[in-house]
């Protein structure tokens, strides 16, 4: 049954005007205004990444002086974590998509949902007055005492901004798990959901649960430097390992609130592009929720050697070990799902091998890190910045990039160049590793993070690092130019392109205001490719006869 | 929800409220000793709940709305219980001079 027809106009079309889009209550048009501000946040946060491997090509500290470089790696963290990788995949795809994959109009809130748009930016505008009143040099991690007594630059500022952002975060998830539990179509039974909205609940749990946090820690760290409290000063018998705890109570599981809604992402992807109901449709979804709740008990293998109690180290790093079994689950489940399918070579294709093949090395290369003897070695070394790039970029920007591609027809109703779209996949992947695989090998050889100048010995590696980076920013590059210069052709995307299961492939591209002309009612499970041929398990794409 | 409490029950909680506030400051004046703190928690866990329950209506609302509410409070256990776990385990590996 397809809900759209021709009588409606589309979310585009419908009323017109600037302020039509700033007061908007639809949550797509504030899903595409999430997009926007994601896209911009990641440009200012790669140029900060441009000046870090510039400075990098030479052993000595010759670009930047010592201060600038602390303020651009310690920039670059907060932007891309807070204002790029946080709400990237939650509020563009996931506001774009949440209502109309359970058959709603709108999520719960739409009024809460524009408003925590609105926080967002007015937390950025915050982090970006502090950049350029003259930066912030704490690391992302805000540590103190860096942060308090021992701080010299725009701390409040840039920590108020983070602060202020956590709040779209929390109305974000919230507004998810209401419009999960209450607004989905007849029908639409908790295990008919799609598995990308299974992490989108899995996400939302960990953004209510854990962004409080993160604010009272920062909170504390005001009250420390405004008040004189002495939380985390030890002269007055406050703990900075305090610190610690509080913010990765928060900032570890924050790693799943970037990597879970990738992972929804790539479950749609791997269905799709193998024409195939996904292996183990209910492990994948109770993984999503495993990784929420276990996530949040991991926070203390960050601090393995900040003079935390040996015991407690232990405990954390068996329990490290545990979290990896959800998301090991996933992985053999994808791979099980694309054994026997019809695989088709599309663009998403080849961002979600690439998802796949970068996350399994970075997952990996976390139990080296969670282990506490070995962490002891690699502990701030580039072994840690290589493997949480491989899960941050290698992972969730390739699932983030792997999903605007595959669904940008659906947003936009316009298709875009499939072999541009295939050539900035491996241009991505390419650049990805040249950029990071070498870090893991300068980290395991010793060279620390942080720090503007090394001993010469590392430089070959460093250079084809810079090297990498060149080569995965012009593949970034090229994916906003071929989409951009969509956006002007005329609009040629059929409802279902792809060929795919779900709703949002049954309403026209771009869809009407409020999705479907009639109430959807499911009657058949997500992934129904088998049931959706007739035989042979291959779905019809669009076109094929 | 639909349920609607009764006045006089809004009323007998506020003043529970009012006399728990007045054993808080009462207890702050009397040496307890090593029950000093639990005791304060003990009339301050006691506020929250009536708060939680009555003023904020948990009480009379779906099983969803209590897993929600106390789900929090679950979190907050694993925040203070495993931090904790760190600090009073610190320093059994009695290395000489901590």
């Amino acid at each position: 049954m397809t809900h759209g027809t021709q009588n409606s106009p589309s979310y585009l079309d419908a009323p017109y005007g600037i302020w039509s889009w700033l007061l908007t209550k639809d949550h797509k048009r504030i899903g595409i205004m999430y997009l926007i501000s994601v896209t911009v946040f990641f440009a200012i946060g790669g140029l900060f990444a441009a000046g870090i491997r510039t400075e990098l090509l030479t052993p000595q500290g010759d670009f930047l002086t010592a201060d600038l470089y602390n303020k651009l790696f310690t920039l670059h963290g907060v932007v891309m974590i807070f204002f790029f990788l946080i709400p990237s995949i939650p509020a563009t795809l996931g506001n774009f998509l949440i209502p109309i994959q359970i058959g709603a109009k709108d999520l719960a809130f739409p009024r809460i949902n524009l408003l925590s748009w609105y926080i967002y930016v007015i937390g950025a505008v915050f982090t970006l007055a502090a950049v350029f009143m003259g930066g912030v040099d704490t690391g992302w991690t805000f540590y103190t005492p860096y942060s308090s007594i021992a701080s010299n630059t725009n701390v409040v500022l840039a920590a108020l901004g983070v602060f202020i952002t956590g709040f779209s975060s929390i109305l974000t998830g919230f507004n998810f798990i209401v419009t999960i539990h209450r607004m989905r179509a007849p029908g639409m039974t908790w295990f008919r959901l799609p598995l990308f909205i299974w992490a989108h609940y899995a996400t939302s749990l960990v953004m209510i649960l854990g962004t409080p946090v993160v604010a009272i820690t920062i909170l504390l760290v005001f009250a420390e430097r405004a008040m004189g409290f002495a939380i985390f000063d030890p002269r007055a018998g406050g703990d900075p390992v305090l610190f610690q705890h509080l913010f990765w109570f928060y900032s570890h599981p924050a790693v799943y609130i970037m990597i879970l809604p990738g992972m929804g992402v790539v479950s749609e992807l791997v269905a799709a592009v193998s024409r195939k109901q996904i292996f183990g449709y209910s492990f994948v979804a109770y993984s999503s929720l495993a990784i929420a709740i276990i996530g949040f008990l991991v926070w203390g293998h960050h601090m393995f050697v900040s003079s935390q109690s040996i015991y407690a180290g232990l405990v954390f790093s068996i329990i490290t070990m545990i979290v990896a079994v959800p998301s090991a689950v996933k992985t053999f489940n994808w791979t099980a799902t694309m054994y026997k399918g019809s695989v088709t070579w599309e663009s998403p294709t080849y961002w979600v091998i690439g998802f796949m093949g970068l996350f399994l090395i970075g997952g990996l290369t976390g139990l080296f890190l969670g282990t506490m003897g070995l962490d002891v070695h690699l502990h701030d070394t580039y072994f840690v910045v290589a493997h949480f790039h491989y899960i941050m970029v290698g992972g969730a920007i390739m699932a983030f990039l792997g999903g605007v591609h595959f669904y940008w027809p659906k947003m936009t109703g316009r298709m875009y160049p499939e072999a541009m779209g295939k050539i900035s996949a491996i241009l991505v992947f390419v650049g990805f590793n040249l950029t990071f695989f070498p870090q893991f090998v300068l980290g395991y050889l010793g060279m620390p993070r942080r720090y503007h100048a090394y001993p010469e010995d590392f430089q070959i590696l460093n250079v084809l690092s810079t090297a990498g980076a060149g080569v995965l920013g012009l593949g970034y590059a090229l994916i906003v130019f071929y989409l951009v210069a969509s956006l002007f052709k005329e609009r040629n995307a059929p409802a279902n392109p792809w060929g795919a299961t779900g709703l949002e492939w049954q309403i026209q591209s771009p869809p009407i205001t409020l999705n479907f002309e009639s109430d959807p009612i499911v009657t058949e499970d997500a992934y129904n490719y088998a049931g959706r041929a007739g035989h042979g398990g291959h779905a019809k794409k669009a076109g094929e006869v | 929800m639909s349920h609607v409490s009764s006045k006089g029950l809004y009323y007998s909680v506020f003043f529970a409220l009012c006399v728990l506030t007045v054993v808080t400051v009462a207890i702050a004046r009397v040496d307890l000793g090593v029950m000093n703190t639990p005791i304060a928690l003990a009339v301050a866990v006691s506020k929250a709940m009536l708060v939680i329950l009555f003023f904020m209506g948990v009480k009379y609302n779906t099983p969803l709305t209590k897993v929600v509410a106390a789900s929090g409070f679950v979190w907050l256990i694993i925040l203070f219980g495993i931090t904790m776990g760190d600090y009073l385990t610190r320093g059994w590996l009695g290395v000489p001079g901590r």
